[in-house]
Order: C-alpha cells, then structure tokens, then sequence
C-alpha cells in the first residue's frame, strides 16, 4: 500500500513543529495562570471561610457516624428491624407532611396567579407602556432575588409563627420566578394573531386573552409544575424559621438528638418529593403529548 | 358551478357522532380540572388558617415593617457585615468548587456511554437523586452536628447538595457528547482512559464549566441563607437582625445581598461568555 502521507522536506518541518510547540507552551502557559488564579482564590475564599482541614479529618468519622445513629434505635438495635417503633409519629408526621403540601400548592397557585397578571405587563411585545415593563421587571428580580426562607423569616413577624407566613413567603418568590419565565414564552410568541384580533379594533384585554394566551397556555403549565416540584422542597424547610410543615418536626428531631426521628423524617421528606417529581414529570408528559397530537 | 350532493346531517351525525360533538367527558375535563384546583386552593386557604381579619392585620404589620425599613442603614456594624458577605461569598465559591471536584468522576459511572451497564448506573444515579432530594439547609443542620457551627458546615453543606446536582448535569453533558471523537480514540489504539481524557472531556469541559459558573451564581444565593441555621455568612447576621427587630438594619443587609448577587451574576456571565462563546448560550 503507498503511503498516503508525504513527509515534508527537513528544514520545513522544523519550521512547523516549531511553530506548533510555540502555539502549544503559550496556550498551556495561559491554562496554568488561569489554574493558578483559581487556586489563590479559592485559597483565599478559603481563610474566609475558616475551612480547618484538622478539624475536617478529626471528625469526619462523625459525620459516617451521624447516618449510623439515625440509623440505630433507641434501643441499639437497626431501625428497620422495628419500622413500627421507627415510624412512631407517622400520624403526625403524614398530617405535616400534608400541610407542607398544601403550603406549597396553594403558595405556587397563588404565585402563578399574580406572575401571570403581571407577566404580561413586563413581556416586551405586549407591555402597554416602556415605565410600566421597568417597574414590574425591577419588582420581579427583587421578588426572586431575595430568597424565600428570608421572606419567610420577614412574614413570621407580621403575620405571626404558622403556615400562612410559609404560603405566603413561597408565593412571593414565586411571583418573581414564574413572571420571568412567563415572560420570556410570551416573548417568544408569534405576532400574527395579535395584529390580527388587534385588527378587529379589539382592546388590549381581548388581544391578550385571544392571541397570546392560547400560544402560550401549555408552556405556563409545564413551568408551573416544575415551580411546584421546587417549591414543594422550598416547603419542607420553611418549618425551620417557624413557617409551617414538616420541617419543624425536622429542626427539632436533629437540634434534640432523637435519632431515629430525623431518619424517618427525612425518608418521608425524599419519598415525598420523589413522588411529587414522578407525578408532575407525568403530568408535564402528558401536557405536552396533549399538544403533540392536537 | 357542481352542486354539493344532498347531505342528510342526521345520518352523518348518527355515523360520526365526535365530529359533530366532542363527547361530554372530553368536553367537561377542563372546567372540572378546574373547579377542582380551585376547590383545593380554598380547602388550603382555610386549613391554614388563612383568614380576611389576620390578612389585613398582617399586611399592616407589613407595611409598617417595611416604612421603618426606610432608609436602610448598618448603624455601627458594617464591617462586620462586610466579612459576614465575604465569608457567604466564600462558602458559595468552595462549596460549588468542592462539588465539581467529586462530581467529575461520579458522573463518569452515571454516563450511560461511559459505563453501559446498567446494574452500576441505576444505584450511583439513584443515591444522586436522594442527596438531591434534600434540601441544602438540611444538610447544613447535618454538617453543624459534625464540624460544629460556623461557615465550614455551610461549605461542605452546599458541597454535597450540589454534587448530586452536579453529577446529574456532567453525566446529562457527557451522554450528549459526540462519538466519533471517542472512536477515533479508540481506532488509534488509545485505552478506555485515553478515550475519556482525549475522546469527551475536550467536548464536554465547555459545558461542565458554564454549568460550575452557573451554579456560582445560584449558590451565593443558596449561601445568604444558610446561616439562618447558624452555618455562617451573612444569613446569620440577618436572621439575627430580624429577631431583634432592627429593620433597618435588616433592609441593609437584604440590599448587600442584592448587590452582592448582582454583581456575582454579571462577573460569571463574563467568565462564561469568555469561556463558551456567546453563540453557545444564545
């Protein structure tokens, strides 16, 4: 077989591979001052965080056995030996889990109602006026910048310890979340139709409600159920500043020591939320499919 | 101009009864999806205690909490607030560095085209989903029994909720990454190692670190708040400064927390632009 490859003359070579070397120590001389730059910040984020590499090692053995004792009853012997002592609070513990739904539900619902009246507002095809899509804009990062639990903590003093504070909480960084994502669908609608209901003479309402919100109606769905997939584990920890849910039981099963609780805890917390991602991954399925076939 | 035939609409009606009218449950799923939504949502209203007279009452509690706010002001405790931002931004930054580091090669044993067996991948991919499963506060409850209170348990906190996220994402970019480099790793006589390091990690390096940046981004956020269960950073000061009422200085925090997200954003942007190109994102 003749080779299919020529090999260039000596002196030409030399020239390339001179070349190629050249290229190559410059862009492995930018890698390794880029690498170094990272390693003297994180080195320096280090120090700020009191990162003790002594303390790390002396008591990484607690944390494996951490997941041992949550993992060992009262008793000495291992929790799913005796599930009925292990559970012994389900009753309560499935009444709160309930409530962190309900929570969560009712705090995206309401979330997504108010981001879908102001959705509109700060799209930029369909917003009435430019200091109108400002103004709601700015509100919105505000709203989703802020974290809930810090909502949470704000809302608790005015509105006193129980799950209202949580709902209300979750629906105001939900406020922010699903308007910017609302938005953004909206933006990305096609025009046609508005000019074409616009064209009737019909009011800005009629152009929303006819053209817009039937492009757009199953892309809100789907970034709802997955606000309520997020907003469901928001929900499980709103508890620890005395928002309501589980997450109470939660906070004071670990601060106490009482082992076994915060294992049973925390499975019911992981099923739950497994079952809510299933659930809503299937409902989104089917959204979707829904709009495939018609 | 052909005349139509003559059409008996009732027979036709009678032969294709969905054309002319949608059957009654189709029809009838929307409004009773509907009214079922709503009857949750007012079953919830009620059962938690919502109420008009505690609504009212609260929201002028509110809107008195929020006139006291103005203007905002750290009366003598800046610089304290200044090293509480520095340690959350601190903790955001390792943290995610830290999940990147163990995700890398968990993510390898998640990739359906690295490892096809599927005996390996369903239990790495299943332990993934229960660390994503839990809430990084939770973990900051679990880490604070194990190190001790202060900002390393918020470190190694948001380092292992974001590996499960982490490895997630990498072992989704690594799927998506194109064969024929790895093939032609391979027809070259290169190892299974030489096939990762040569073959996906050049394709995939891009992505994984857009994805790192991003979650930068997202954790200086997840960081201002784990302090709230005394795991350092600014979250501890301002959960403090609302238990003691002094809104003032509250409402200057939750600006520092702002500017300090803000800027985060817009300096990781650029980093990710530089690194992946703007044609990538958009």
């Amino acid at each position: 077989m003749p080779a299919a490859v020529s090999i260039l003359p000596s002196r030409q070579l030399a020239a390339l591979n001179e070349a190629y070397r050249a290229a190559v120590s410059r862009r492995r001389l930018r890698t390794l001052l880029a690498v170094m730059a990272c390693v003297a910040v994180l080195f320096v984020a280090a120090i700020g965080a009191e990162v003790n590499l002594a303390t790390f090692i002396a008591k990484i053995g607690n944390f494996v056995s951490y997941f041992d004792r949550i993992f060992t009853l009262d008793s000495g012997q291992r929790v799913w030996t005796d599930p009925g002592e292990w559970f012994w609070g389900w009753k309560k513990w499935l009444l709160l889990l309930g409530e962190t739904l309900l929570i969560s539900y009712v705090g995206t619902v309401v979330g997504a109602l108010l981001a879908f009246c102001l959705n509109f507002l700060a799209a930029e095809n369909t917003s009435p006026s430019r200091w109108v899509r400002f103004a709601v804009k700015r509100f919105m990062e505000f709203c989703r910048t802020v974290p809930d639990i810090v909502f949470a903590l704000i809302f608790v003093i005015a509105f006193g310890l129980g799950p209202m504070a949580g709902v209300l909480a979750i629906a105001v960084h939900c406020v922010g979340a699903l308007g910017k994502l609302y938005g953004e669908i909206v933006e990305n609608i096609d025009m046609k139709p508005v000019e074409g209901i616009r064209s009737t003479g019909a009011g800005w309402i009629d152009c929303m409600r006819f053209a817009v919100l039937p492009q757009v109606v199953a892309g809100f769905a789907s970034y709802t159920l997955l606000r309520f997939e997020i907003n469901v584990r928001g929900a499980s920890v709103m508890g620890f500043v005395g928002a309501g849910g589980i997450g109470q039981e939660l906070v004071v099963a670990v601060r106490k020591f009482y082992y076994s609780d915060v294992s049973a805890i925390l499975l019911m917390i992981i099923i739950t939320v497994f079952v809510i991602d299933i659930a809503t991954g299937w409902l989104r399925g089917r959204l979707f499919g829904r709009e495939v076939r018609s | 101009m052909s005349r139509q035939p003559d059409v008996n609409v009732e027979e036709l009606r009678g032969r294709y009864p969905g054309v002319f009218e949608r059957p009654l449950a189709s029809r009838a799923r929307g409004p009773s999806i509907l009214v079922a939504a709503l009857a949750l949502l007012i079953f919830g209203l009620h059962e938690l205690d919502f109420s008009p007279a505690r609504m009212w009452h609260g929201l002028r509690e509110l809107g008195w909490i929020s006139m006291m706010m103005i203007p905002p002001h750290p009366g003598s405790s800046f610089p304290a607030y200044l090293h509480a931002m520095g340690e959350t931004l601190s903790i955001a930054l390792l943290g995610t560095t830290l999940a990147a580091l163990m995700a890398l090669p968990v993510s390898l044993l998640a990739a359906r085209n690295v490892i096809p067996s599927v005996w390996l991948r369903f239990p790495v991919r299943r332990s993934l989903d229960t660390i994503r499963g839990i809430d990084t506060l939770i973990w900051a409850l679990v880490w604070i029994n194990v190190v001790g209170l202060g900002p390393f348990a918020g470190v190694l906190a948001i380092a292992v909720s974001d590996f499960g996220a982490f490895s997630k994402l990498f072992s989704e970019a690594i799927e998506g990454a194109d064969r024929k480099q790895v093939e032609g790793i391979r027809a070259s006589g290169g190892s299974a190692l030489h096939e990762i390091r040569f073959g996906l990690l050049p394709q995939v390096l891009p992505v994984i670190a857009g994805q790192v940046l991003y979650f930068i981004e997202s954790n200086t956020r997840s960081a201002t708040i784990i302090g709230i269960v005394g795991a350092g950073g600014i979250g501890l000061q301002l959960a403090e400064q609302i238990r003691v009422l002094e809104w003032q200085k509250v409402s200057f925090l939750i600006l520092m927390i702002l500017v300090a997200v803000a800027a985060i954003d817009w300096i990781s942007s650029r980093i990710r632009f530089a690194i992946i190109g703007r044609r990538a994102v958009a």
